[in-house]
């Protein structure tokens, strides 16, 4: 290639690059800030005071069953499936409690179920609305009539927590809606919630939860690990867990402050805001090309056309 | 668009490697049958931790990017204006399209609930934020446009071909069904006839679609970098950057011009034709440009980033992405000198290097560099990786079978340059 075509290709070749994906790096490191709604309704999970009765997910199992088209998890001694003996959150499982215990020290229950995050990534990734959150209560919610299936989902939640049916046929993502369809709808309040005996999961509004757990940190702090997990990881999340073993332990990974879609909605919004870097690319293209082909057609034809 | 250019290969269809290639299909088909019955979990290794497995990081990300020597030789065609490279193109739209078409497959049975991926052309569904959304409507968009960019040679045969093959076809039914041939030929006719109509039109919006053929796989191949973006904390910080888009662009350019001097390398010792090294040396000439733009940046990006002390550190992470740094510098820095841009082998060596350390790059984005955190673990099944080989197979298959019967392969024209004997010449166009 010669020295003045290999200018023009870099030329070109680097604005077509720069236009769509340098610019907009640049801009993403700017940075915004994150706007934390506390109307939302969340829950918040006291590991002190959970007993591991279950009576949460057995509760979110009867509730939820037809409507999130559950199934029980086969214990191998069970060959007549008369029992639930889950290990984790499946496609079977919106909710589980697990035991952390480390010898010698005290030990403590975790419940686990979806975040309802304030700027949840799963939403931001659906290619086609299947997951929505609610604008009012700001519950996280899955349609399994729009999903594809396509699990970038799965991908993007930096908890775990969507979960895929891998042995059906007609599989579809299972994850906690706050009992949205079910029984939120006719008592106010999750499942889970209602069950629990001890007073471990709270529901309500975000902002009367957190003040519930500011309260106990100040009233009993060597009880807790004196932060609020879910305040502020990943933009703030609306169930919120206080506990007396760290975080991380429990499974709850330790997560920067800023929501990931705020990271790459920023760089993807920017390549394509309002279509206009695509369709001047398009343009620029179709100049050049246009160009080269006229020039190409007026040269005189030099290599074996003879046969025309 | 010029015909002259292009020939036919001469040849049976029914080769001993159809055969072979044939069987590898059907064993995909089997297992993508289970897959339909059973689950996805029944034959793959994929989990609630690796939801992408080896069929969307190899048959998708890798894949697409082998299948950009299409859009990488329409960059130096009509953008960079070579068109002495115009008889490279057909043969690179050909893989491209089957490179699209395959990758657009292997999703469908890849997702779980394929039947609602109508949603994506109801305008109430779409979901402008979500990286994926706009994958997949540049990737459909862009293999009806390959479709499109083929459709020339497909016409132009069926205008000018003897239809050989379907006369054979019908002699051998002759004792028993006996056909008519009279009105079988009318038929022919009137298909010649049609093609020789829609062919000079299109031949004039052509470059709409062109343009149309550069400008998508831009847009959907840096957004495959973008995919990756949502994931700071499940993907190792030697590949999360704000550059994935860059990357990924880049990365299928070069891969997509390794593919061009790997695939006419290959296909001139399968079907017996010279080398066309000239051409080859020529294409080769850009790619460590590429290349050095490329690992600049991934330096760059690291230093700014503090990570090179990671990038050296010598373990899981940084093994592998030494592994794809050293093919993608090795590779290229073979063809920064002339003589071996000259030399078929070595042209046929840093393009192998560059396709797997390409390759390796999107894998460790996709697959190696992904942690969802303790307790998941990946490899993929067999069951899996017979797919994949299904799917490389049937792109063979098709390939060598549609060279033989639509003009693909740049004429043959130089004197005393192989064996003009081996091919087919194409009839002139009366129309």
């Amino acid at each position: 290639m010669d020295m003045q075509s290999r200018r023009g290709f870099l030329k070109y070749a680097g604005t077509g690059a720069c236009a769509l994906a340098l610019a907009p790096v640049a801009e993403a490191s700017s940075g915004g800030e994150a706007h934390i709604d506390n109307e939302e309704l969340g829950m918040l999970y006291d590991a002190t005071k959970c007993v591991g009765c279950k009576a949460c997910m057995s509760a979110c199992k009867r509730v939820n069953n037809d409507n999130g088209n559950l199934e029980c998890d086969k214990a191998p001694f069970d060959k007549e499936a008369l029992w639930d003996a889950p290990t984790d959150l499946s496609g079977n499982n919106r909710t589980i409690i697990k035991l952390y215990k480390e010898p010698g020290k005290p030990w403590s229950y975790v419940k686990q179920s979806c975040m309802h995050c304030q700027n949840p990534a799963c939403v931001s990734v659906c290619p086609v609305r299947a997951l929505t959150k609610d604008k009012q209560t700001g519950v996280v919610d899955y349609d399994k009539s729009a999903c594809i299936g396509c699990r970038y989902c799965q991908i993007a939640c930096p908890f775990n927590i969507p979960k895929f049916q891998w042995d059906r046929a007609l599989p579809q993502i299972v994850k906690c809606n706050f009992c949205k369809n079910t029984y939120l709808k006719q008592h106010g309040i999750t499942a889970c919630a209602d069950a629990c005996p001890t007073g471990a999961i709270l529901f309500g509004q975000r902002k009367a939860l957190l003040q519930e757990a500011h309260s106990r940190l100040q009233q009993s702090p060597d009880k807790y690990i004196q932060t609020i997990y879910g305040e502020k990881e990943v933009g703030g999340v609306n169930h919120l867990y206080l506990a007396g073993v760290p975080f991380a332990k429990l499974g709850l990974p330790a997560l920067p402050e800023m929501a990931p879609p705020e990271f790459s909605t920023k760089i993807i919004h920017t390549i394509y805001k309002g279509f206009i870097a695509p369709v001047v690319l398009y343009a620029t293209l179709f100049a050049i090309a246009f160009r080269n082909m006229k020039k190409d057609e007026s040269e005189p034809q030099l290599v074996h056309k003879e046969d025309r | 668009m010029d015909h002259s250019e292009f020939q036919k290969q001469k040849g049976s269809l029914f080769t001993r490697s159809f055969f072979v290639l044939l069987a590898l299909v059907l064993i995909g088909v089997v297992i993508v049958g289970i897959r339909c019955f059973k689950g996805l979990g029944a034959v793959t290794n994929m989990s609630d931790g690796f939801p992408w497995g080896l069929w969307i990081t190899y048959d998708v990300a890798v894949g697409s990017a082998i299948a950009c020597s299409g859009y990488a030789m329409a960059i130096l065609v009509y953008i960079c204006n070579h068109m002495r490279y115009h008889p490279l193109i057909r043969s690179c739209v050909l893989t491209s399209m089957f490179g699209y078409a395959l990758a657009g497959l292997s999703v469908m049975f890849d997702i779980g609930r394929p039947w609602n991926s109508y949603g994506f052309f109801v305008p109430s569904r779409w979901q402008a934020d979500s990286v994926m959304f706009e994958v997949a409507l540049c990737i459909m968009a862009y293999a009806v446009v390959l479709i499109i960019e083929f459709l020339p040679a497909v016409l132009f045969s069926l205008q000018t071909s003897k239809w050989r093959r379907l006369h054979e076809f019908m002699d051998t039914l002759t004792p028993f069904l006996a056909p008519d041939k009279e009105k079988m030929e009318r038929r022919i006719d009137s298909v010649r006839a049609s093609a020789g109509r829609i062919r000079p039109i299109l031949d004039k919006v052509l470059i709409f679609f062109i343009v149309l053929g550069i400008t998508l796989p831009t847009m959907h191949q840096s957004s495959l970098g973008s995919l990756l973006l949502i994931a700071p904390s499940k993907l190792n910080a030697l590949w999360h950057t704000g550059f994935l888009p860059l990357l990924f662009l880049i990365n299928c350019v070069y891969i997509g011009y390794s593919i061009v001097i790997l695939e006419s390398v290959l296909s001139s010792v399968a079907f017996k034709r010279p080398i066309e090294v000239k051409e080859l040396s020529g294409v080769a000439r850009i790619i460590p440009w590429l290349t050095v733009i490329w690992l600049s940046v991934v330096l760059g990006d690291l230093a700014y980033r503090h990570q090179l002390a990671a990038a050296v550190r010598l373990d899981f992470y940084s093994g592998f992405f030494l592994l794809e740094f050293a093919l993608i510098a090795l590779g290229s820095g073979i063809l920064f000198f002339k003589r071996n841009r000259w030399s078929p082998r070595w042209l046929f060596v840093s393009a192998v290097l560059l396709v797997l350390g390409g390759g390796l790059y999107r894998f460790n984005v996709y697959l190696i560099g992904f942690n969802p955190g303790p307790g998941w673990t990946y490899f993929p099944s067999l069951a899996e990786v017979m797919v994949s080989v299904s799917i490389v197979s049937l792109e063979i298959l098709a390939y060598q079978m549609l060279v033989k019967v639509v003009p693909i392969f740049p004429r043959l024209h130089l004197p005393g340059h192989g064996e003009p004997g081996n091919t087919e010449p194409e009839q002139k166009v009366t129309a």
